[in-house]
């Protein structure tokens, strides 16, 4: 990666954070802070919340305990107009892409963008989305349907949809899972081209050593619903702590 | 201590009134997503049509075959246009109307909203600041409350269309002598209490779809679940709202 300026100036301050499902405690205090042009990527095995995390910063997910503060605003206190005012500027890519099936690619695209601008032109509209679409090198599927996309290129449409709508923030669920190795080479290497081309902050959810390692400048290491560890790739795994090692050695193998 | 079946039956119904007062809520406000309900009412209308022309149809013209023998009896089949005026237009027009619709267009907005559920479709819209509920349940549940009245008018005269056919066949009765005969016994209290009964079963199809899908879980078995509930709810719902609401007529009616 090549080296750049992290500015000093958190855009998410994670502080204390529980979240539980029934008799199931998933978060027990998560604290992280990120800064503005920061690509962190939070690893940790299925199921230990991850997902549930970022789900709580775009408010899908409401937290039992703790404060989460995005962009300078306390997502608790937000209304449903100032949530929606903060959602824009923070872009969430799923797991599955999540892309509406039954909208071609070129509709995917125009429509947060048209349900966000009333007042675009459509000449304006079709410039907006033929620049995501070059972003991610799928301009000539613009007109063909979710259905006709491989995994990769689905990954690909979910991410230019939400550059659509030039967010400050991205976050990744699981971008490379399901995907063969030269795939996940090409997604890593979009994330880090979104991150500099649009100079987003980013979290990057991920069980995957290879991604969080091409894409996050930091890395955190979720276990038993706290972060066991926070810092660059090496220090995280330069450990003593059996769980980590494992799931080193457990990536390693696959 | 409440059993966790009862605890589960009253949040569900608590769940579903919350859902309703939403929509109430949300529909009205403005941004319209006119466009959104006009194709809402494409997939709803024009996309049954064929079905309910055939169904109406055929009932129309069965109901009239079946009814014939017995009046024959007391050679009274010069009243089968009125009995058929009767049926068609109070009773079997907006009931077939609805169940088709509840097979039709309750089943599909379960299956549709379910899987976009199951998706994270839905979560998509939410986190691109879009009102999924607004977007999605409030323009399909105002589409069926628009649409299926329409449906249910078209069905009763296709279904007498089906009755003249036979009528004309066996006793070769003008059109306009039959027609003048079918609504000999029809009020305008009939044709309000039909409409009437129409725009709540349109509401209850539309809604039971919407909030069966849009509370979807467990994969694609949820979305199955979904579009089976979203069938079977609506439907018994119709057939208690149908003896609600004839009950109501009848009150005014002798008031």
């Amino acid at each position: 990666m090549s080296e750049k300026i992290i500015q000093n100036e958190p855009v998410i301050i994670i502080k204390n954070l529980y979240k539980s499902f029934g008799t199931l405690d998933v978060l027990k205090g998560v604290d992280l802070t990120i800064n503005k042009g920061e690509n962190v990527a939070i690893l940790g095995k299925s199921g230990t919340g991850k997902s549930v995390l970022i789900k709580i910063l775009v408010g899908l997910l409401k937290p039992d305990k703790g404060s989460v503060i995005v962009l300078d605003q306390n997502i608790a206190k937000l209304n449903e107009k100032e949530l929606n005012a903060l959602r824009i500027q923070v872009g969430f890519s799923f797991q599955n892409s999540a892309l509406y099936d039954s909208m071609s690619i070129r509709q995917n695209m125009e429509f947060p963008l048209i349900m966000n601008n009333k007042n675009l032109s459509k000449t304006e509209v079709a410039k907006a989305v033929h620049e995501v679409l070059e972003a991610v090198g799928l301009k000539d599927k613009m007109n063909e349907m979710p259905g006709d996309l491989s995994g990769g290129q689905r990954k690909r449409i979910g991410i230019a949809r939400t550059l659509i709508l030039r967010p400050k923030i991205m976050l990744y669920d699981e971008p490379t899972a399901g995907l063969d190795p030269i795939t996940c080479t090409e997604i890593n290497n979009l994330i880090n081209q979104v991150q500099e081309t649009y100079n987003t902050t980013s979290i990057i959810i991920t069980h995957d050593l290879s991604c969080a390692r091409e894409t996050g400048d930091r890395v955190a290491m979720l276990l038993d619903g706290k972060f066991a560890k926070i810092g660059s790739f090496d220090e995280v795994f330069k450990t003593d702590n059996e769980q980590i090692q494992n799931f080193y050695k457990y990536n390693f193998i696959q | 201590m409440l059993s966790k079946a009862l605890d589960t039956y009253f949040i569900g119904i608590e769940n579903s009134y919350q859902f309703v007062k939403q929509y109430f809520k949300q529909a009205f406000v403005p941004p319209f997503h006119f466009q959104e309900i006009i194709h809402q009412c494409y997939e709803i209308g024009i996309k049954s049509l064929s079905l309910i022309s055939l169904t109406g149809f055929i009932i129309g013209l069965v109901f009239t075959k079946q009814s014939r023998p017995p009046l024959e009896d007391f050679g009274a089949t010069s009243w089968l246009p009125s009995l058929m005026g009767i049926a068609i237009v109070k009773a079997l027009g907006p009931l077939v109307t609805a169940l088709i619709c509840a097979g039709k267009v309750g089943s599909g907005i379960g299956a549709e909203l379910g899987s976009m559920r199951v998706t994270e479709q839905i979560d998509a819209m939410e986190v691109s600041a879009i009102n999924p509920f607004k977007y999605l349940v409030a323009t399909r549940v105002t589409a069926a409350v628009i649409t299926i009245p329409i449906l249910s008018f078209y069905c009763i005269v296709v279904g007498l269309l089906g009755s003249y056919v036979n009528i004309h066949k066996e006793e070769a009765t003008s059109f306009i002598a039959f027609f003048k005969s079918s609504f000999s016994t029809i009020s305008f209290l009939d044709l309000y209490t039909s409409i009437t009964k129409s725009i709540f079963y349109g509401f209850t199809i539309g809604m039971i779809g919407c909030y069966k899908g849009f509370n979807a879980s467990q994969g694609t078995r949820g979305v199955g679940k979904a579009a089976n509930q979203a069938v079977v709810t609506a439907m018994f719902l119709i057939f208690i709202e149908e003896v609600i609401i004839v009950q109501v007529a009848n009150w005014i009616r002798y008031y």
